[in-house]
């Protein structure tokens, strides 16, 4: 199996943002909020990532 | 003397007394099959969802050609590797029964799926632990 490395990235945030919002956090509201905002921040981390890696190189 | 009573009582219920066969139990089945320590619990929503992340995460991981550690006494990175896989209890005895895993780094996501697999090990740490503090009380 090969998976683009956007795409290695994406499944890597939905699965790793599962078991820390479920882990981290106590009620089911919150567990969904704290999964979202790591998502969120691995997407992010990724995209910024991605751009600073494209300004260095050009 | 009354102070003293509730100190002892206070002592008696404490973590050690916390200590119930399900803080034994509940973490090891959870080490041994991720999600197990919380479907035990009845916790059948949360430990759905670890079970499947972190099975999907480690089945990806081998799907990529990853590479699965052995024990060692090598390179730090290496024994590193060692632990994280570890961590995925019996996803890394049945890898190691079956003989899968020799991946060799042909590609990028090759190294992607080495990692799938050292953070899904990881990630049932944390299941673990989690199952753990369940199980004494400190987590509903």
């Amino acid at each position: 199996m090969i998976l683009s490395h956007f795409n290695a990235a994406l499944l890597f945030s939905i699965f790793a943002s599962t078991v820390f919002g479920i882990t981290q956090r106590d009620t089911p509201r919150d567990q969904f909020r704290y999964g979202l905002y790591c998502f969120s921040m691995f997407m992010g981390g990724l995209i910024v990532a991605g751009w600073v890696m494209w300004v260095l190189r050009h | 003397m009354a102070d003293q009573v509730a100190r002892k009582q206070a002592i008696a219920t404490g973590p050690v007394a916390q200590a119930t066969h399900m803080s034994v139990l509940a973490p090891a089945l959870a080490w041994l099959i991720p999600g197990a320590g919380h479907l035990i619990q009845k916790r059948w929503v949360r430990g759905l969802l670890l079970m499947g992340s972190i099975v999907i995460m480690f089945i990806l991981g081998l799907l990529m050609q990853g590479r699965v550690y052995r024990p060692n006494g090598g390179d730090v990175l290496d024994i590193l590797g060692f632990i994280g896989d570890f961590g995925s209890g019996g996803l890394y005895i049945v890898t190691r029964a079956l003989d899968l895993g020799h991946g060799i780094v042909a590609h990028a996501t090759a190294d992607y799926g080495t990692k799938y697999m050292i953070v899904a090990g990881l990630l049932n740490f944390i299941s673990v632990a989690d199952a753990y503090h369940i199980a004494i009380g400190k987590k509903s």
